[in-house]
């Protein structure tokens, strides 16, 4: 034997080792979410699960970090070349699962078509006015107006292959009204760091790691298989019996029998999804004893019933601990939040009571309370607390909990006189959200979730400078002070922000995002 | 004969289309689809285009008249929530809710004649009245609750079964089975027993009492007369006679069974067609729950219908009736 044809041995066996070592799937992340991914095309939803896993093989221009911060990803840096032309220059050697090189051409196609007529995302992406390519690795994104936030409405927007789509005809989102099926419902061709490898609708869908991946990999996985598992209960015996290594989300109640177990533990850490109460401020309530007059419109009114509501209480007994109480609408990873501001003075019937006395109402009156029953982390229990803390101030809370897709119905409709909401401000990530969606007057593209119709033109002014202030710290301030308005009078009652539960093998670290997508690319199999 | 059949073909169109209507009209009560469809920050505008571009806003009876006239041509839209053509994902479904409910009923027939035959031979027996209790519990327990137990002890606790999912499929045409792999036929079992295990009971019972009776009947007696054998008698004879009902029952059963395989489903992640119709329920995906229902009550028509002929070929009072 020669001395080449050993080297040329060694190296076969080694090899052959290698491969043997990824075939046996030693690193393989079996995990399971309790619904299945809606779709491959990322254009064609806006389910946040679907979103978070989609990340795992398309990427956007820009992606959040683990600390939520933005970063860049397909894009090397950007510039803002006139107020409403944002120029990027593109990642330079990137390749598509397929091998196609990654082009200005492909972030045309894919930003027009998120941002096409016929696009369920295209709300995702509200200032764009059009995309023009630059040379082969710059792009301008024309805006319709400035946009301080358009880097995190980007961080959503997947970025797919020309050439593929074309092939394929995809060139249009995934679209039901049009009643025929698109390729990329099914199939994927990202640049992310793992490639679908087979799906199976409700039973499994598998993903290889992408050996090509132009970042630096810091996770060691090398398959994930993912299954959608309904039933809370099958979920955790799944976990508990070895069968999979990460579960999301881990009920609650069950949190402590993980902990108790061999070879499992839960993940819990404060999320950015906000529980608040809106109210109706119309001239009458829906669903009361009073007909003439709406008592919600009272700043009293709505503080007595915010001061009766003992969220200590709810967060020991019913979110186990785990929750975080909130005196604003938003988490504190999000800009424009103020420690200084959120400040809970503790439950206070008495004082509910004089607040009531002095607004007119000392005999109470009775309120329609709506609630989902399994949108959000205990939501029905909560609002069950919460009418029986009312009724020690004299109001009578007609409580109403319903599915989800009923509950939002009636409250986005308008029919509903205290209803709770969850926001988590995703995907731009900024009190914006808050401001644009739930407390500006409706009308005009604004206030599409604020049905019981709160004005205040002070917050609308405010709401029109930040929307289009460039300035970073300015904008801050003025989202602070917007946010200082609102808790103020009352605007909307928050409650919490529910904790995000995971659980995981031992031995498996994910780490954990308070935008509850679970970033993989950083998780590590000991 | 013709016109017998073609009578009951009539009632039975009559039927579907009376529970597609039923189904139409119940999806006002679920809620607006338009809300899990486009994001939270979507304006008003755009959830009223997109409500009139789905007829959403057309009063039911329109709606009904579009499905009708899809629903005959094979033809269900594409769903809300996976943006897939219906009748495809249907397709996809069917054969693991199929299997399921055939390694159900076969489990039951296995497990519950046997069981019912000698609860009837052996009536003052101890096993036999300890069969009855126990089958009086398989009655009244929730199928979930069985369901889970069957989870903790073969999954968690003893680590045999799987406890979600069908294990490895193999495609055959367009049907996947996990009938050829192992994973495939250990992951059946659970969900199987489960299934079948009200059916157990019942069919225990059913031959059981069925049984009782035609021992005590006339021909059994000359049987005994003639001095066969007791193996004879009983198997030759009884049984025979026994199974009659038994088998129009079961095969009534199997139609339920397809039903009620969305609770089993849900329980163990079997992705077939009643976890389909459940996920559609939650996002209010219409065009997916108006295929299911109607699929459902074809497969309970088509048995009825079964049913019905065979009986017309068997007993000759309905030919002279007819």
């Amino acid at each position: 034997m020669t001395l080449t044809t050993r080297l040329k041995t060694g190296i076969a066996i080694g090899a052959l080792t290698t491969l043997l070592a990824g075939a046996a799937g030693a690193n393989t992340l079996r995990m399971a979410d309790s619904s299945d991914i809606a779709a491959m095309d990322p254009h064609s939803m806006t389910e946040s699960n679907t979103i978070g896993f989609l990340n795992h093989v398309y990427e956007g221009l820009v992606r959040y970090n683990q600390d939520l911060e933005v970063e860049p990803a397909l894009a090397t840096s950007w510039e803002f070349v006139e107020p409403t032309r944002l120029r990027f220059s593109l990642r330079e050697g990137v390749t598509f699962h397929n091998g196609n090189p990654f082009t200005a051409d492909d972030v045309v196609a894919s930003l027009e078509r998120a941002a096409h007529e016929s696009s369920p995302v295209k709300s995702n992406i509200p200032s764009m006015a059009s995309v023009e390519k630059v040379d082969d690795l710059t792009v301008d994104l024309i805006l319709t107006g400035p946009d301080p936030i358009v880097l995190n409405y980007l961080t959503n927007i997947h970025i797919l292959d020309r050439e593929w789509m074309e092939e394929n005809d995809a060139l249009l989102p995934a679209d039901m009204r049009g009643g025929r099926e698109n390729y990329a419902v099914a199939n994927s061709n990202g640049t992310g760091p793992f490639i679908l490898e087979s799906r199976q609708p409700d039973a499994s869908t598998v993903l290889t790691v992408n050996e090509d991946w132009w970042d630096e990999p810091q996770h060691n996985l090398t398959r994930i298989e993912f299954s959608p598992i309904g039933s809370d209960a099958t979920r955790i015996a799944a976990l508990l019996s070895g069968e999979l290594d990460f579960i999301m989300p881990a009920p609650l109640q069950d949190i402590d029998r993980i902990n108790r177990s061999d070879g499992a533990k839960a993940i819990i850490a404060p999320a950015l999804r906000t529980i608040m109460l809106g109210m109706n401020q119309t001239e009458k309530l829906h669903n009361s004893n009073l007909t003439d007059a709406n008592p919600l419109q009272d700043r009293r009114v709505r503080e007595a019933l915010w001061r009766a509501i003992d969220m200590e209480l709810i967060r020991k007994k019913i979110m186990r601990d785990m929750s975080r109480n909130s005196a604003l609408l938003v988490a504190p990873p999000v800009p424009g939040y103020d420690a200084a501001l959120d400040v809970l003075p503790p439950a206070d019937a008495e004082k509910a009571k004089a607040l009531l006395a002095e607004a007119g109402y000392g005999d109470g009156f009775e309120v329609g309370l709506d609630c989902p029953n399994s949108r959000y982390v205990n939501d029905e229990e909560i609002c069950q607390a919460i009418t029986s803390m009312w009724s020690r101030i004299g109001v009578k809370a007609n409580l109403s909990s319903q599915t989800p897709s009923k509950h939002f119905e009636k409250v986005l409709g308008g029919g509903s006189d205290v209803y709770m909401v969850g926001w988590a401000t995703l995907p731009m990530l900024d009190t914006y959200s808050v401001l644009s969606a739930l407390l500006h007057t409706p009308g005009e593209r604004m206030g599409a979730w604020n049905p019981g119709r709160y004005s205040n033109a002070e917050l609308d002014a405010l709401t029109a400078k930040v929307a289009v202030e460039l300035d970073t710290d300015k904008r801050t301030a003025m989202m602070t002070e917007a946010l200082k308005i609102a808790r103020d009078d009352v605007a909307i009652i928050p409650l919490h922000q529910q904790p995000l539960a995971w659980a995981v093998r031992d031995g498996v670290n994910i780490p954990a995002a308070a935008d509850n997508k679970p970033r993989l690319w950083y998780a590590t199999i000991d | 004969m013709i016109a017998y059949v073609l009578r009951r073909l009539m009632q039975s169109v009559l039927v579907m289309l009376a529970v597609a209507l039923i189904a139409f009209s119940m999806f006002r009560f679920i809620g607006d689809p338009v809300n899990s469809m486009l994001p939270e920050n979507a304006s008003v505008e755009d959830r009223q285009v997109l409500r009139e571009q789905l007829g959403l806003d057309q009063p039911v009876t329109t709606q009904f008249a579009k499905f009708v006239t899809g629903a005959v041509q094979g033809e269900f839209g594409v769903s809300y929530r996976n943006k897939r053509a219906v009748s495809e994902m249907i397709a996809e479904r069917l054969p693991a809710t199929l299997e399921l409910v055939l390694a159900a009923a076969v489990f039951a027939l296995l497990l519950g004649v046997p069981m019912g035959i000698y609860a009837a031979l052996h009536p003052k027996g101890f096993l036999a009245n300890t069969l009855n209790v126990a089958s009086l519990i398989g009655i009244s327990v929730p199928t979930f609750v069985t369901g889970i137990l069957l989870i903790l002890i073969f999954s968690v606790w003893l680590n045999w079964l799987p406890s979600f999912g069908r294990g490895q499929t193999v495609d055959i045409g367009w049907w996947s089975t996990g009938f050829l792999t192992v994973s495939g036929l250990k992951s059946l079992i659970l969900p199987a027993v489960m299934l079948g295990l009200f059916q157990v009971t019942l069919i225990m019972r059913l031959v059981r009492a069925e049984m009782m009776e035609v021992l005590r009947s006339d021909f059994v007696r000359f049987a005994r007369a003639r001095g066969l054998s007791n193996r004879a008698v009983h198997f030759g004879h009884a049984l025979g006679n026994t199974l009659m009902p038994v088998i129009t029952i079961v095969g009534l059963q199997l139609g339920s069974m397809i039903a009620f395989a969305i609770i089993t489903e849900t329980v163990f992640q079997w992705p077939g067609m009643g976890l389909l119709f459940i996920q559609a329920v939650s996002f209010a995906d219409i065009p997916v729950m108006s295929a299911y229902l109607v699929l459902v009550a074809l497969v309970f028509v088509a048995i009825n219908m079964i049913v019905d002929l065979l009986y017309f070929a068997i007993d000759p009072r309905l030919s002279v009736r007819a």
